[in-house]
């Protein structure tokens, strides 16, 4: 018998790339029970069409480069984070041309998972309400403080300086795109990820804090700017996304904060009512900065 | 109330052999003494083919500071002197001797430490080849005599690495001696206390070493994480203090000392006696996996033989532990650095890219950023990987351990410390 021959170390953690995937999906769950109950079973409809099309795009891609095209849960997560952040009410190719987007010029084109510079679900929705902003600016009616209302707590606070409350913030019964609305599941999913060590707590919490705490000094509720809109599912699930994010704690925290800042810039100066995928998309443009300065002490130097 | 040492890993206690009192292993008919097995200068072979040996003869030796000697493990007849391969991966000229079964040791006179000169013990030390057991094998004549003051001696009883327990047997059953080489060792370095550190999921190893604590000799016992018993950060956790890059322990006033290699001083010392054996755990995959005290040049398969051979199919031997031993290619002698001989199969495991999740870089005890001096050295580009400061790594695998993509780090950035050595020459 000839002995096998490699490098140390010769044993590794279990921990594996599907692991982490599927925990994030799994984290995503209470999310999608949330959507399907409050805005009925067409979520799970626009779902299906996302992750589909995301799995499609990217087996056709990887073929097309004549790589190996593997499972590894992370296209699925493309799929449904972007459904999660669409209204209710989008017509079927909509997240069918997002998700292509997503997955095949946004994360493929760049090399597939790990090299892409741009969170995937997020670009692919960027793209969607650049380019189709009537259909992405259509929210299901709602009953909301004066009277029936199509329109969402931010849009809301916005126009009219209407404050809408923290209970049905936190629950998510109200207007809004299909996964961000409970603030109660999005919470359940990302402690859990937290909990169990595969997001770093950094960036949702410098993240969120920057919100509230700028929210705060500019005269604003920022408990309420924290809760509505998109910025907790983007703190939990588009913030931490791995590939488009620093690799060391100190770089997640400058990351988060300046996320927060760019979320405060658009909400209080500029047309958005929104701000939370702009400012993750423009925080990834820094990462690589962030890597190349922001490094840990090395032992035994500069002390 | 110790500091902890950034990053690391949790490894799973795996220590099947844990409370396997030590057994001694047969003397082999061939012994195979490599004349280097230490960090230093190669010996030159004292004895020719067709000399008579008896056991703890002297055989080897080098006129450099930077050395030890090798003694004839067995008594008998030297065969030959050839190149061999050694458990490090190097092959090095060893003797060769045939056993005549008798066992026919040297005679053997110790001295008494408290009437002896530092000099004189320094000497015995370095006279009976005692090196770093813990597996750096670095000459601990030198180490004791370090060029600037120091106040601390560590014993390093850590063993963090899973399935080694040689070091752990040796506390538990020959604490007392143990505790006579690190008097020695104190008395010779000039330390004024030292530290006993064993980890946490060896508290009967610590009971029995904390019977002889007095005033200048403490035991820690330290909360169970690997690498601590590497010594930068086994100091950095017992002191607070960190050795300065591209520096020693005695930079910080610390010298650091395996259990084992306090063993080996005490025999030296106080007994005469080479170091001509040590405790090896013999265990993985193996029927009757033990904790041998066997002869240095008893080569690794007659071992495995002594606990019943192979059990499934193991296709890897390694020596030293799972995290940082070397896998072997062919059969070779123990040496005096070998405290683990462990039989495993190997994982294929493909390399995926990498998804930036930076677990390696907060496993890093170093401070390092594995993920980019691996795709540096893979691009070479290795002026960054130095700018990175990839020669501070100590390749302690815990960056490897924890990758989900099982990226095999370490190897990547081996590669840029060697171009980036050999650039400097």
């Amino acid at each position: 018998m000839r002995p096998v021959v490699s490098p140390s170390p010769h044993i590794r953690d279990s921990v594996t790339v599907e692991e982490i995937m599927y925990s994030v999906i799994l984290a995503l769950i209470p999310a999608v029970a949330a959507g399907v109950y409050f805005f009925g079973p067409q979520v799970l409809v626009i779902i299906a069409v996302s992750v589909a099309t995301a799995v499609a795009t990217e087996f056709a891609a990887m073929r097309a480069m004549g790589r190996r095209f593997r499972n590894d849960g992370s296209a699925i997560l493309t799929g449904l984070l972007l459904a999660l952040t669409l209204p209710p009410t989008v017509p079927l190719w909509i997240p069918a041309v997002g998700s292509f987007f997503a997955v095949g010029i946004v994360k493929c084109a760049f090399g597939g998972l790990g090299h892409n510079i741009f969170t995937p679900a997020l670009a692919g929705r960027i793209f969607l309400a650049l380019s189709w902003p009537a259909i992405m600016r259509t929210w299901p009616e709602w009953v909301g403080p004066d009277g029936i209302t199509s329109a969402t707590p931010l849009q809301l606070w916005k126009h009219q300086g209407v404050i809408t409350s923290y209970a049905k913030l936190f629950i998510g019964n109200y207007g809004g795109c299909m996964g961000e609305t409970s603030a109660l599941a999005l919470l359940i999913g990302g402690l859990f990820l937290i909990a169990r060590r595969y997001i770093d707590w950094k960036i949702p919490v410098s993240y969120m804090g920057t919100v509230g705490l700028l929210m705060l000094l500019l005269g604003q509720d920022p408990i309420f700017h924290i809760l509505a809109g998109g910025l907790m599912i983007g703190a939990f699930f588009m913030a931490t996304d791995y590939v488009t994010t620093p690799l060391t704690g100190r770089g997640r925290v400058i990351f988060g904060i300046g996320a927060g800042v760019i979320v405060v810039v658009l909400r209080m100066f500029s047309g958005m009512t929104e701000g939370v995928a702009f400012s993750i998309l423009i925080m990834n443009a820094f990462t690589p900065l962030i890597d190349r300065f922001v490094r840990p002490r090395v032992y035994g130097v500069g002390k | 109330m110790f500091k902890r040492f950034r990053g690391g890993v949790r490894l799973p206690h795996l220590k099947p052999t844990a409370n396997i009192p030590i057994e001694r292993a047969k003397p082999p008919a061939t012994t195979v003494v490599p004349l280097k097995q230490h960090v230093g200068a190669i010996c030159e072979p004292l004895v020719g083919k067709g000399d008579r040996v008896r056991t703890g003869q002297k055989i080897g030796d080098s006129p450099a500071q930077l050395s030890a000697p090798v003694h004839s493990p067995v008594s008998g007849t030297v065969v030959d002197i050839r190149p061999s391969p050694i458990p490090t991966g190097e092959e090095v000229p060893s003797v060769v001797i045939e056993s005549d079964g008798a066992d026919e040791w040297m005679e053997m006179v110790g001295i008494d430490p408290e009437k002896s000169s530092r000099e004189e013990i320094l000497a015995r030390i370095r006279e009976a080849g005692v090196v770093g057991l813990g597996g750096a094998a670095f000459p601990t004549h030198v180490k004791l005599n370090p060029p600037k003051r120091v106040d601390t001696l560590i014993i390093n009883g850590c063993e963090g690495e899973p399935f080694i327990t040689s070091d752990h047997r040796l506390m538990v059953e020959q604490a007392e001696r143990v505790v006579e080489g690190v008097r020695i060792m104190m008395r010779v370095c000039g330390a004024e206390r030292a530290v006993i550190a064993i980890e946490d999921d060896k508290r009967d190893a610590a009971e029995r070493m904390r019977e002889f604590e007095d005033g200048r000799i403490t035991v820690a016992l330290l909360p169970a994480r690997y690498p601590q018993g590497d010594e930068r950060h086994l100091i950095k956790a017992l002191t607070g203090r960190e050795v300065p890059a591209g520096g020693l322990p005695f930079d910080v006033g610390v010298v650091v000392n395996n259990v084992a290699t306090a063993k080996a001083v005490a025999d030296a010392v106080l007994d005469g006696r080479p170091l001509i054996d040590r405790v090896v755990t013999v265990t993985g995959e193996v029927r009757n996996p033990k904790n041998l005290l066997a002869r240095i040049g008893t080569m690794f398969s007659a071992l495995v033989e002594e606990c019943g051979g192979a059990a499934g199919s193991p296709d890897m031997v390694i020596a030293g532990g799972p995290m940082m031993g070397v896998a072997q290619w062919c059969d070779v002698p123990l040496i005096k650095g070998t405290n683990c001989i462990l039989l495993t199969r190997s994982r294929a495991e493909e390399e995926r890219d990498c998804i930036r999740c930076g677990r390696c870089v907060d496993a890093c005890p170093m401070g390092l950023m594995p993920a980019l001096l691996a795709s540096y050295s893979k691009k070479r580009m290795f002026d960054r990987c130095r700018e990175a400061s990839a020669m501070s790594c100590d390749e302690c695998g815990c960056c490897a351990y924890v990758c989900p993509s099982k990226i095999p780090l370490v190897q990547y950035i081996r590669q840029a410390k060697a171009f980036l050595r050999e650039a400097k020459k």
